[in-house]
């Protein structure tokens, strides 16, 4: 009955949503007196490292990591089955989502997504998710015996041990898609947005795409990603993939930094559960103060210069 | 061609969520519901596919009585028929149970990215395995020729095309195309199409939500000066230690 957690490779190495994966999944080992299973697919893998973040057992499965849900869904489910995992742990990226479900249905097990904090076990198996895009919090009882929970990336500290991990390969079978990949465009080094620790953000206030480089040199002193607000990706000044809030993505970095974004609700709803948030906008009426932490009024582009300046001190 | 697109009913965007009952439940008071809006795109793109190919689109949602005018306005975008299983949904794996059962004949089963209110974002994978069909997540583009569906998708970090050849699910993310505007014509047409209301099964238990809570309201702003913006940086490596 032991935790499996799927930990995800970006790069050439594991995510940091793969070691906060296996931080949490260690925790809730330990409260159910039960073993972590890690479980990676890909090729040339050396997982003895995450026995420092409380993986007793890891599981390579050395096939192609070219990802495709039916197949890898399976696969997982064959490792689960054969480890005897009650609980699987998921990084709710594209790629965890599109994992999580497959999974659970073929488990027969109870779905949790966007869960933010460790379970509570007395009195049922409780997690808490985040709902309406951050707006609010729901506790959830998992009410099948097994469960599938897909974590928010930047919700659960890394926590290290000063364990071993046992690593094997897996001889299992590959499983065939359904789906074939044409090709896969990876943008390699650029930081994440969704799981991004610190994220400046642009909206309308910043006139156009060509003043987009005060945004980029920030986040590139500060090691963040670039995100805006829903009118700027409609306009085409931004991709899509940036457009963040009620009908965009959903994030929760340490930092987030909103430039000239007003602070509507559907914008709130996407970011306020950042940890520490900050709203730079001339205007001093903007709705974005009052779910600030900090604020600067004033404009944008006499502004963020001084930042990237005093940014540089520190790097 | 036969495609399904499935919607959810979820309040406006605009709606300030607020709990009552001792935050055992949402406060419906004044709330407006609205058509999820990936599920606007997944229409759109299912009528432009069914349009070109001689096909026919039906709607599905799982829900109450109160939400036919969504499901009527579903039908003015251009959709032929709609069904709605007759239950409250609990959670997305009892939506998904429910839907799979009618799922079956479909070639094509579109599903938004998630629903803006519980954002599950888990029906499109879980109709996949319940029908034993390949699910494609977040999808930008469907394309439809000779039998094959591409797709483009987000990944993490990037975008990836994937063909299938057959039966599939995807969900619709934002950039897939505009969404249609019902014309006067489509909302009298609408009208009279069949809208057929079955039983649900509702066999499915997985989970039961308890109560809720708002995120900690913030303390108040703290404002610098615009002619010393560097200082922001200081607080945040200092004070807030958050850099
Ligand atoms: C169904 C629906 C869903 C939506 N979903 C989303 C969503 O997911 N995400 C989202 O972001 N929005 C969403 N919106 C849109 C949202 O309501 C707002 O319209 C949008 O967030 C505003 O974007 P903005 O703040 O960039 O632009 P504006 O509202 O135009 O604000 C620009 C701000 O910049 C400031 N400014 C101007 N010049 C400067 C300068 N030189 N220096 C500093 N500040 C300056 C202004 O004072 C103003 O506050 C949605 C709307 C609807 C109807
Ligand atoms: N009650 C419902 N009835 C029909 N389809 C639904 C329902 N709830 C969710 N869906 C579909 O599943 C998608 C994802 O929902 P969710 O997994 O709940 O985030 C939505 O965009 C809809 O397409």
């Amino acid at each position: 009955m032991s935790v499996l957690v799927f930990v995800e490779m970006g790069d050439g190495a594991f995510k940091k949503t793969a070691f906060e994966a296996v931080s949490y999944s260690r925790e809730l080992a330990d409260m159910l007196g039960t073993q972590v299973v890690a479980v990676a697919i890909g090729k040339g893998i050396d997982g003895s490292e995450l026995g420092k973040y409380g993986a007793q057992k890891v599981r390579i499965l050395p096939c192609s990591d070219s990802f495709t849900a039916d197949a890898h869904g399976r696969m997982l489910h064959n490792l689960v089955h054969e480890s005897g995992a009650s609980i699987v742990v998921i990084s709710n990226t594209y790629t965890g989502k599109s994992l999580a479900p497959r999974l659970a249905q073929l488990m027969d097990a109870s779905l949790a997504s966007n869960v933010v904090s460790l379970p509570t076990i007395s009195g049922g198996f409780v997690v808490k998710r985040s709902v309406f895009s951050g707006k609010a919090f729901a506790y959830v009882h998992l009410l099948k015996d097994k469960k599938v929970i897909a974590i928010t990336p930047n919700s659960f500290d890394i926590k290290y041990h000063d364990g071993i991990a046992t690593v094997e390969e897996s001889t299992m079978n590959t499983e065939i898609s359904k789906t074939t990949i044409d090709s896969v465009n990876k943008v390699s080094g650029k930081i994440v947005l969704t799981e991004a620790e610190v994220v400046v953000s642009g909206g309308r206030g910043l006139k156009g795409p060509e003043n987009w480089h005060l945004i980029e040199d920030l986040a590139a002193v500060l090691g963040a990603a670039t995100a805006c607000s829903k009118p700027v990706s409609d306009m085409g000044w931004r991709p899509h993939s940036e457009h963040v809030g009620q009908t965009g993505i959903t994030i929760k970095p340490n930092l987030y930094i909103a430039v000239g974004i007003s602070g509507a609700i559907q914008h709130l709803a996407g970011v306020s559960a950042s940890k520490v948030i900050v709203a730079i906008n001339k205007d001093p009426e903007a709705p974005f103060f009052r779910a600030a932490d900090y604020g600067i009024v004033g404009d944008a582009f006499e502004i963020l210069p001084q930042l990237i300046e005093a940014s540089k001190k520190y790097t | 061609m036969k495609i399904l697109v499935c919607i959810s009913v979820v309040p406006d965007t605009t709606t300030k969520i607020t709990f009552i009952e001792n935050n055992t439940q949402l406060n419906l008071a004044g709330v407006q519901y609205i058509l999820n809006p990936y599920d606007e795109l997944a229409i759109t793109r299912g009528l432009d596919i069914a349009e070109a190919n001689g096909g026919n689109l039906s709607i599905v949602h799982v829900g109450p009585v109160e939400s036919e005018p969504v499901i009527r306005k579903a039908l003015s975008m251009g959709a032929d028929q709609a069904i709605r299983i007759d239950a409250l949904a609990t959670d997305s794996q009892f939506v998904a149970e429910e839907i799979a059962k009618i799922a079956g004949e479909f070639d094509l089963i579109l599903t938004g990215r998630e629903s803006i209110d519980y954002n599950g974002g888990a029906v499109c994978g879980l109709l996949g395995a319940l029908l034993e069909i390949p699910s494609i997540n977040v999808v930008t583009r469907i394309d439809y020729a000779d039998g094959i569906f591409t797709f483009d998708r987000d990944i993490d970090g990037g975008r990836e095309t994937i063909r299938c050849a057959g039966k599939c699910v995807a969900s619709a993310q934002k950039d897939l195309c505009e969404p249609r505007i019902p014309t006067m014509r489509g909302i009298m047409a609408a009208r009279s199409k069949p809208l057929q209301i079955i039983a649900p099964q509702g066999n499915g238990n997985f989970s039961t939500y308890s109560n809720y809570e708002l995120p900690p309201s913030k303390t108040g702003v703290k404002l610098i000066a615009a002619h010393e913006a560097g200082k922001l940086i200081d607080l945040l490596k200092n004070e807030a230690k958050i850099i």
